[in-house]
C-alpha cells in the first residue's frame, strides 16, 4: 500500500460557494466545508496538492500545468455575472515535469503546458483558491482525457504514485467534478436551487453513502453506471473516480466523510474527504484488470506502417500451433483453427459437446479477420471487434457441424473479451445478430490476454 | 430603415491549427504551413464575402458553452489573449475584437421572446473563445467589422438532437428576424466541423500533413453526404439527418450552428458553394457558402 496519499478529497466546480456563497444556504454549507477541508490540508504534512479536474478536457493525452506561477482572471462562461476569479498558483514544476515522463514511461500519451495566459479550468481555480488559498502547498493540476477509459486513468494515477514514490512527497488528492450534472436549463433565482431532479439526488445519496463507509473502489467500478443514471452526456464523465480510486489502491476501507451536499444550479456538488486510514471493515478483492502499462492507443497516425505489419503478424506471429489432440470421444476438423496447445477441438461427454476456447483465427491461413490487437513487437493496432466476433462464430459453427451438432443446440457460452471498455458492444451486437439469436445463456468476463493476438474468445457447450 | 439582410451564410470551421498555419502576427507560435486545402478554402471564402457588401458577422461558436441558456456577447469591445486549452502549443492569440452589441441585443430579445433562455453578457474580463476568435480570423483576419457571438447552448447533451435542432431552429429564426429588422447586411458563420472524431496522438510537427488523414472511412462516407447535401441544395435533408450524423459521426454539429445556420437562411433550397474540405488531426471540415444575395430578395 502507498503510504503517499494523506488524504483525498472530491470538490464540486461551479464558482458558486467561491464567489457567491452568501445568496443560497447551501452554497454557504459548501463553502464552510472547503473551509474545513481546507484548514484540514493545512494541517497536514502534504507536500503537494494534486488537482484531477473534469473541467480540463484534453484530447492529446492528458496534460499537465507546469507554469510556476499560472496567474490571469477567470470568467466563468455560464455564470459570468456572479463575478471574475482573480488566481495566481504555485505549481510545482519539478513535479508536474517528472510526472510527464512517468506517463510516458508507461505507454501513456502526455504533456506539460506552461503557458503565458493559459486558461486554467473553473473547477481547478475554485478547487485551489479555497482549498489553498495562500498557496502554501505547491500543486499540480491535470487534464481530464475525453478518449481516456479506465486503464488509461489508472495507469496515469500509478505514474503519479511512481513520481510521489521516488521523491519521496506526501500529496493530497482533489478531484474536481459534479456528482449529478445536470444543471437547470432555464435561470433561476438563487434562493430556489435543488438537486434537479429526485432521481439524481437519490443517486447522489447512494454514492455519498458509498463513499461515506470508504468504498472508494466500488464507486469506481460503478463509475460507467453511475454516469449513465445521473450525467449529462458531456464530454468528460464520471472517470475521476477512476484516478482518484487508482490513487489510494483501489481500496474499499477508507475512512470517508461528506462534509457537504447541496445543489449547485441543479447538479450535485459535494465536499468529501477520504482519509487513507483503514477503517477496519473487510477489504474486498478488486477484480478489474490491474494494468500497469497503458497499450491502448491504436497509433493511427502510423496507420501505414501498422498495415504491413497487420499482413505480417496475421500469419507470422503468436504462439506455435499444435494438431489437435486425438481421443475417443474428439471432435476435429481441418475447417477450425489449429490449437495452439494439446487439446481437441471439442469433446463429447454423453449427449453433450464441450468446445475448447474457439478465437477468430482463420483455419489454414491462422489470419485475424478485423486485424490482431498488436504487432510482432506488441505495439498496440486498430482492429474490428465485430469481424473478429463474426470470425469466432464461424468457427463455432464449424466445429459444431463436424461434431453432428447446430448453433440451435448451444447451450452455454463463456465469453472473453481483452478490452471489455472498447469492445463490449461490437461484441455485443454481433452476439445479438448471431448466437444470441438461438437463446444460449451467456457470461461475459475481461481478462488480460489471450495466447495469440486476438480479441475474444468463446467456451461452448452444446447437446449434440 | 431599409430592410435588413443576411447576404451569406457560411460553415466556417474553427480548429485552430488553421490560425497556427497562416503564421499571423497575432499568433504566438511559429508554423512551416499545412492544412493549405482548407486554408486556401478560406482564401476562396474570404474572396467571395469580400465581393458582397456586409456591415457584421454573426458567428455561433461550438466553443463557447453554455449549459443554462443561449448567451451573447453584450460589451462593444474586447481584447485580450486567448490560448487554446487543448493545443496551447498551437494557438496564443492576442485578440481585439468589437461587437455591435446593438444587434446582438435585437436577436436576444427576438430569442427571449421566442421563449427561449437567453442572456447578454456583460463582464469585460471574459475572455473570448478560440473557436471564435479562429473562425473571425479565417473570415476577416482584419477583423474590422464588428461581431455579434452566440455561444452554443448544449441541449443536445441535456436532451436530444432533436430538442436541440427545436431550439436551433428557433434561434434561427430569432436571428433571422432581427437582421431583417435592424436595417443590416449580415454574414452568419457556423463555426463548426463536421465528422468530430480526433486522433489522440500529435505529430512532433504538427503540420506534417503526411501524418494527417480522416479518423475512420465511415467519418468520410458522412461527411461528403452532409456535403453533397449542401453543394445540391438539399438543406432540409440535413436537418432530417441530423439525428444520426451527431450521433453516428461524433459531429460537432451537436453544438447546434448548423441547424442555426440553415435556420437562418430558411433552410435553402438552392446549392452552396464548397470552398475546401479537409481534415484536421481526423475531423472533417468543410467551408461553405450559401450565397443568398443570389437567392434571396435583399
Amino acid at each position: 500500500m502507498n503510504d503517499s496519499i494523506l488524504a483525498s478529497y472530491v470538490v464540486p466546480v461551479h464558482p458558486h460557494p467561491l464567489l457567491v456563497p452568501e445568496q443560497n444556504e447551501g452554497w454557504q454549507r459548501l463553502r464552510d466545508a472547503f473551509d474545513e477541508a481546507r484548514d484540514q490540508i493545512a494541517a497536514s504534512d502534504a507536500d503537494l496538492i494534486i488537482v484531477y479536474s473534469t473541467t480540463w478536457p484534453s484530447i492529446i493525452g492528458h496534460q499537465i500545468q507546469a507554469d510556476p506561477n499560472p496567474t490571469w482572471t477567470l470568467v466563468d462562461q455560464d455564470f459570468h455575472d456572479l463575478g471574475s476569479m482573480d488566481y495566481s498558483f504555485r505549481i510545482d514544476v519539478e513535479f508536474a515535469e517528472a510526472w510527464n515522463k512517468a506517463n510516458h514511461s508507461r505507454g501513456l500519451q502526455s504533456r506539460t503546458v506552461a503557458y503565458n495566459g493559459f486558461p486554467i479550468d473553473v473547477g481547478s481555480v475554485v478547487a485551489l483558491k479555497l482549498l489553498n488559498p495562500d498557496n502554501r502547498i505547491p500543486a499540480v493540476i491535470v487534464s481530464s482525457n475525453v478518449y481516456a477509459n479506465r486503464a488509461e486513468t489508472t495507469v496515469l494515477a500509478k505514474a503519479c504514485l511512481d513520481v510521489l514514490g521516488k521523491m519521496g512527497k506526501k500529496a493530497v488528492a482533489v478531484t474536481a467534478m459534479s456528482m449529478s450534472n445536470r444543471m437547470f436549463t432555464e435561470f433561476i433565482e438563487a434562493g430556489d436551487d435543488k438537486i434537479h431532479s429526485l432521481k439524481d439526488d437519490e443517486w447522489n445519496r447512494k454514492v455519498l453513502e458509498f463513499l461515506e463507509e470508504g468504498r472508494l473502489e466500488d464507486v469506481a467500478q460503478l463509475s460507467r453506471t453511475i454516469h449513465q443514471q445521473i450525467r449529462v452526456q458531456k464530454v468528460v464523465t464520471f472517470k475521476p473516480m477512476w484516478w482518484l480510486s487508482a490513487m489510494n489502491d483501489n481500496r474499499n476501507d477508507l475512512t470517508g466523510k461528506v462534509l457537504a451536499y447541496e445543489a449547485l444550479y441543479g447538479a450535485g456538488g459535494a465536499v468529501v474527504h477520504l482519509d487513507p486510514t483503514s477503517n477496519g471493515k473487510g477489504d474486498k478483492e478488486y477484480d478489474e484488470d490491474d494494468v500497469e502499462t497503458y497499450q491502448g492507443e491504436r497509433n493511427v497516425l502510423d496507420s501505414e506502417e501498422n498495415d504491413a505489419s497487420v499482413a505480417e503478424s496475421s500469419s507470422n506471429t503468436g504462439p506455435a500451433l499444435w494438431n489437435p489432440a486425438e481421443g475417443e470421444d474428439a471432435v476435429n476438423t481441418e475447417s477450425a483453427p489449429k490449437p495452439v496447445g494439446l487439446y481437441p477441438h471439442a469433446r463429447r461427454v454423453g449427449d453433450l459437446l464441450y468446445l475448447s476456447g474457439v478465437g477468430p483465427r482463420q483455419p489454414g491461413t491462422n489470419a485475424i479477420p478485423g486485424g490482431p490487437i498488436r504487432d510482432g513487437n506488441g505495439s498496440p493496432l486498430e482492429y474490428d471487434i465485430k469481424e473478429q466476433t463474426r470470425a469466432v462464430v464461424e468457427n463455432i459453427a464449424r466445429i459444431l457441424e463436424e461434431a453432428g451438432s447446430s448453433m440451435e443446440k448451444v447451450v452455454d457460452v463463456t465469453s472473453f473479451l481483452v478490452d471489455m471498455d472498447r469492445d463490449f458492444a461490437g461484441y455485443n451486437e454481433v452476439w445479438a445478430e448471431t448466437l444470441g439469436h438461438y437463446g444460449p445463456t451467456r457470461t461475459t468476463l475481461a481478462i488480460r490476454a489471450l495466447p495469440t493476438p486476438i480479441a475474444v474468445e468463446m467456451k461452448v457447450i452444446a447437446k449434440i | 430603415m431599409a430592410k435588413g439582410s443576411i447576404v451569406a451564410g457560411c460553415l466556417a470551421p474553427h480548429p485552430p491549427h488553421l490560425v497556427y498555419a497562416e503564421n499571423p502576427p497575432q499568433n504566438e507560435p511559429n508554423s512551416e504551413g499545412g492544412w493549405e486545402q482548407l486554408r486556401w478554402g478560406y482564401e476562396r471564402l474570404r474572396d467571395s464575402l469580400a465581393k458582397i457588401d456586409h456591415d457584421v458577422l454573426v458567428i455561433l461558436s461550438p466553443h463557447w458553452q453554455t449549459y443554462v441558456g443561449t448567451h451573447f456577447l453584450g460589451l462593444p469591445h474586447f481584447e485580450g489573449l486567448s490560448v487554446d486549452p487543448i493545443f496551447p502549443n498551437l494557438f496564443r492569440y492576442s485578440y481585439d475584437i468589437n461587437i455591435d452589441v446593438e444587434l446582438s441585443k435585437a436577436i436576444h430579445d427576438k430569442a427571449a421572446e421566442a421563449g427561449l433562455a437567453v442572456k447578454m453578457m456583460n463582464n469585460p474580463d471574459f475572455r473570448i473563445d478560440y473557436g471564435t476568435i479562429t473562425t473571425g480570423h479565417m473570415v476577416n483576419p482584419a477583423f474590422d467589422k464588428p461581431l455579434v457571438v452566440i455561444s452554443s447552448n448544449r441541449s443536445r447533451h441535456y436532451y436530444s438532437v432533436e430538442v436541440m435542432q427545436e431550439m436551433m431552429m428557433e434561434l434561427g429564426r430569432a436571428t433571422r428576424d432581427a437582421i431583417l429588422e435592424s436595417g443590416k447586411k449580415a454574414v452568419v458563420l457556423a463555426s463548426n466541423s463536421l465528422s468530430h472524431r480526433h486522433f489522440t496522438t500529435e505529430s512532433d510537427v504538427p503540420e506534417d500533413m503526411s501524418r494527417e488523414h480522416i479518423a475512420s472511412h465511415a467519418m468520410h462516407l458522412w461527411d461528403m453526404r452532409i456535403i453533397d447535401y449542401m453543394r445540391t441544395g438539399q438543406a432540409q435533408r440535413i436537418i432530417d439527418e441530423m439525428p444520426e450524423f451527431t450521433e453516428q459521426a461524433i459531429a460537432e454539429s451537436d453544438g447546434g450552428g448548423l441547424t442555426w445556420l440553415l435556420s437562418t437562411l430558411t433552410v435553402p433550397d438552392y446549392p452552396a458553394i464548397l470552398h475546401g474540405y479537409g481534415t484536421i488531426i481526423g475531423t472533417g471540415n468543410a467551408i461553405v457558402e450559401w450565397p443568398c444575395y443570389a437567392h434571396e430578395e435583399v
